[in-house]
């Protein structure tokens, strides 16, 4: 059978279907102690006093400890850094004798209940000095706002294409702060294992080998003692699984006291200290000639970072500046961009970072620039897009590290698909006698490029036992998204087994001795082609086993559901699978024992995916809804491993995009204080606002960067929706420049729609 | 912790009776997670918007996080754990899973258990009163058509 393309049923469901999942807090161990945070109240301020006593007298209650307790533990580290310098911009694990945000870690109580916890953190007094807080460190008068840095990445001659341009298109916009949210909030429990002399840590997730080495760093222990567990993760979409101030104090207090530590984050507290992420201002403009050739591009914003520089550091910022340019030739283009705080919640990444933010910026661009030149804004897109015989393309400029070089693509056949796709001339000609007829409806588009399977290795160990089971072993992390079948299926048509028999294991770190982890939409690329060569591997070292038990040559034999036999000779002489392991025993044979071999896939540079998110809405002027009626999203995925399993991210991805275009903000109030720290006040959509996610799936550019010729999938679903969503609403009110500013809120839209001139 | 005042409940979970002590103000949901063993029901926000923790309580969809313990003596409790007929899957599970209807699963269990509460008692809903239900609870990974579609199919099925 062909997996590999195939849309089999997932192997991980059952236990998540039937209640037997084991999420963060679903595990319990006796004589466990929960951890609870007592969080900054204000938004900046100086920590005169905190009182724990009243805390510490309740029956209960084992510890409480402030910053004093662990100024030996340094501040979290940089997992990415891109620019030097910026290490007193990382947040302790209990703030320092300053308060920056709303929600930060003052101090935690550990007490012997999670309700007595609570109580005991309402008795921790703290004493602060208001100090001014900076909640919009924007442009053009940024005040008190720090300035980290200025990321700055560009190529041409800039000023030549200014000079020469016929027409320069300016635009301010600005995308608001929302993040991942996933569905289960962040947990973990730690415990001191002295058997083996091992502090252990179940509620990893994303990047566990990474959070290992930083746990033992900051503790001060051998790489050995840290031992970190994936169970179920409920989410992840890049908020989850970074490493955070309380993963490092539940291990410190496993060690200190003795006992099982456990921390289960409420949502409050989700919404006011994870990660949150987006948050930018962009001034662009543009230098374009009267046929619609952009000329060159000039960027300046601003990435408003909160609080702290988290694990991500400037990564957003990165790939912001260096993904700008997205599809389009572009000949010249600059992009400079201050990375400020402000004390509000630190940011990283959200599903497609930077992407999101700049695929909104450029793709609103290029509309604006169709209005002023009174061209179709297909025609401009055409116009700019990068010719597919151009494909390897070098842009000249390097995001984390490498160099961004798009490996493969035909940008204009995949317009030409989606307009077809779309029935684009019947299409718009209705939405004209619709609008005729006095319905404020609008079609928009938002092209993108996605980057996907970043390396630099991944590996995989594949091992057959001598009951025939199978066995994928693999540094890479799960968040949901489907890895367990995706590697099943890939190790399944490469060794000739069941994809169903293979079982998955993930994210355990003293399973295998590397792993990247699940970020960047890159574990099928990379875990995946480190399955097909470990695989394959197997499957060499079984047929020249085989070989021998069978008398036949081993290029004769094949296999076919775990059994080896002779090719065209289904019913002959044949072994097992597991027959062919327990010939490889200790002593019995040459060579590594057992039925097993390390596949390790290591790569330089991403691959880049890419694709058309199309939106029609009707907006009512008066409420300000917005209604999406249809949204279409066509991806070119290189090779489809499991295409419903893709369809299934890009329809989740789209969701949350159309969450981030029209409902999701994280609002505060000019003091610092947020806004929205509870689902009555940060809005995600539900069923009700997601329309049927239409997708068109191609595979006609596979990469030639890995062997299975595929691109990530985890997150073109959500990349233009924000570009898409907002063109669209802008052509329904007549192509209005005001729609410069996502979300788009009923209150931001019935201001722009009682603004234009009525018709 | 003396000095707390438990008291002793009587919970009836999917056909089995539960002897647990909590606190008069311990949440339904924390003590079917804590007190019974029962960690199928999920807390995603604790304040009744997210309905991971939706269960049935005498036949009704009810969010486990806005209840007390205390007050579900007598009723008939159904958790996700009593979904499946020992091996084989309730239609509702099995929908989900034809329909990749689920991706990290944590909403999941609400979902089946709104959705079998609902469908117990009206068999025949049409397409805008299955969004209506379904609107009650949070997914962040599906965008909810897939949802959507299995709970249809289940639908049918159920009705035989």
């Amino acid at each position: 059978m062909n997996y590999i393309g195939s849309s089999v049923l997932r192997i991980e469901d059952r236990p998540l279907l039937t209640g037997e999942g084991r999420f963060a807090a679903d595990l319990s161990l006796p004589d466990q102690l929960q951890m609870r945070v007592v969080r900054s109240s204000v938004a900046h301020g100086r920590l005169v006093e905190i009182d724990t006593s009243d805390a510490l007298a309740l029956d209960g209650v084992e510890a409480v400890w402030t910053h004093q307790d662990v100024q030996d533990i340094p501040p979290i580290d940089f997992r990415m850094a891109w620019v030097d310098g910026l290490e007193p911009f990382r947040q302790p694990i209990l703030a320092a004798g300053i308060t920056r945000y709303v929600g930060e870690p003052l101090a935690v109580v550990l007490a012997e209940d999670p309700y007595l916890a609570e109580d005991a953190a309402e008795l921790v007094y703290v004493e602060y000095e208001d100090l001014q807080p900076v909640v919009d460190p924007y442009q053009p008068e940024p005040g008190e706002a720090v300035e980290t840095t200025l990321v700055e990445k560009g190529y041409g001659d800039l000023e030549e294409a200014f000079e020469g341009a016929a027409e320069i298109v300016e635009m301010e916009l600005r995308v608001g702060r929302h993040t991942g949210v996933p569905m289960e909030t962040r947990g973990a429990q730690a415990w001191y294992d002295p058997l083996r002399s091992v502090v252990e840590m179940f509620g990893a997730a994303k990047v566990p080998h990474h959070n290992r080495a930083a746990i033992a760093s900051m503790l001060g222990l051998p790489l050995g003692s840290v031992l970190l567990r994936e169970g179920h993760v409920g989410g992840g979409f890049g908020i989850r699984g970074e490493l955070y101030p309380e993963d490092v104090l539940v291990c410190l207090a496993a060690l200190r006291l003795g006992r099982p530590i456990r921390w289960i984050e409420d949502r409050k507290e989700h919404l006011l200290a994870a990660n949150h992420s987006r948050d930018q201002v962009h001034r662009i403009r543009a230098a374009v000639d009267r046929d619609g050739w952009i000329r060159g591009v000039d960027d300046e914003c601003w990435v408003d970072q909160g609080a702290y520089l988290r694990t991500h550091q400037v990564t957003v910022t990165e790939l912001t500046t260096s993904l700008l340019p997205g599809p389009y030739v572009w000949p010249a283009y600059r992009s400079r961009a201050h990375v400020m705080l402000s004390n509000k919640t630190p940011c990283g990444t959200y599903r497609a970072p930077g992407r999101f933010e700049t695929t909104f910026v450029r793709e609103r661009l290029i509309d604006l620039i169709s209005d002023r030149l009174e061209m179709d804004s297909v025609g401009v897109r055409r116009r700019n897009l990068i010719p597919a015989d151009q494909m390897p393309f070098h842009r000249e400029i390097e995001a984390l590290g490498t160099e961004v070089t798009y490996d493969s693509g035909d940008y204009h056949l995949l317009l030409d698909r989606t307009l077809e796709f779309l029935d684009y001339e019947d299409l718009t000609a209705a939405l004209a006698r619709r609008r005729s007829e006095g319905e404020v409806v609008g079609l928009g588009m938002g092209f993108f490029v996605e980057k996907s399977g970043l390396g630099p290795f991944d590996g995989v160990r594949v091992t057959v036992d001598e009951a025939g089971e199978v066995v994928v072993t693999t540094g890479v992390a799960s968040v949901g998204q489907g890895v367990e079948t995706v590697l099943a299926q890939v190790c399944a048509d490469t060794l000739g087994v069941e994809a169903e028999s293979v079982r998955v294991r993930h994210g355990q770190t003293d399973e295998i001795a590397y792993g990247m982890g699940a970020f960047a939409s890159r574990v099928t690329v990379m875990s995946g082609s480190a399955t097909l060569l470990a695989a394959g591997q197997v499957r060499e070292r079984a047929l020249e086993t085989a070989s021998g038990m069978l008398e036949a040559a081993p290029q004769d034999l094949t296999i076919d559901r775990g059994r080896v036999f002779v090719q065209g000779s289904p019913d002959g002489p044949s072994v097992m699978l597991g027959e062919v392991a327990a010939r490889l025993r200790p002593g019995q044979a040459e060579g590594t024992p057992g039925l097993t071999a390390e596949g390790w896939f290591e790569v330089d540079h991403m691959t880049y995916p890419y694709g058309i998110h199309c939106a029609v809405v009707r907006v009512d002027p008066e409420s300000g809804e917005v209604t999406v009626e249809r949204f279409v999203v066509a991806y070119e995925i290189g090779r489809a491993v499991n295409p419903k399993l893709v369809e299934g991210q890009i329809a989740g991805g789209a969701a949350q995009g159309i969450g981030g275009a029209l409902l999701e903000d994280f609002a505060y109030d000019e003091s610092g204080q947020p806004l929205t720290s509870s689902f009555m006040d940060y809005l995600m959509p539900t069923v009700v606002e997601v329309p049927e996610v239409e997708v068109l799936l191609c595979e006609d550019a596979p990469s030639p960067l890995n062997p299975l010729g595929v691109k990530g999938a985890g997150e073109g679903g959500i990349t233009a929706a924000g570009a898409a969503i907002a063109n669209a609403v802008a052509d329904a009110l007549g192509g209005s420049e005001e729609v410069s500013c996502l979300p788009l809120s009923p209150e931001r839209v019935r201001r722009i729609a009682r603004s234009l001139p009525r018709p | 912790m003396s000095n707390r005042t438990e008291v002793e409940v009587r919970l009836n979970v999917n056909g089995r009776d539960y002897r647990v002590r909590v606190e008069p103000r311990r949440t339904l949901a924390d003590t079917l997670r804590d007190n019974c063993g029962l960690t199928g029901t999920h807390l995603g926000c604790e304040h009744g918007v997210c309905g991971a923790c939706t269960i049935l309580a005498d036949g009704e969809p009810v969010r486990a996080c806005l209840m007390f313990a205390v007050q579900c003596e007598g009723m008939e409790l159904r958790t996700v754990e009593g979904l499946a007929d020992g091996d084989r899957l309730h239609p509702l599970q099995q929908a989900f899973w034809e329909n990749h209807g689920l991706q990290c699963g944590f909403c999941t269990p609400g979902f089946l258990m709104l959705a079998t509460g609902y469908l117990e008692q009206r068999p025949e809903p049409d397409e805008e009163e299955l969004k209506e239900m379904l609107s009650s609870n949070l997914c962040r990974c599906t965008g909810y058509q897939n949802i959507l579609k299995a709970v249809k199919q289940a639908a049918a099925e159920m009705r035989g």
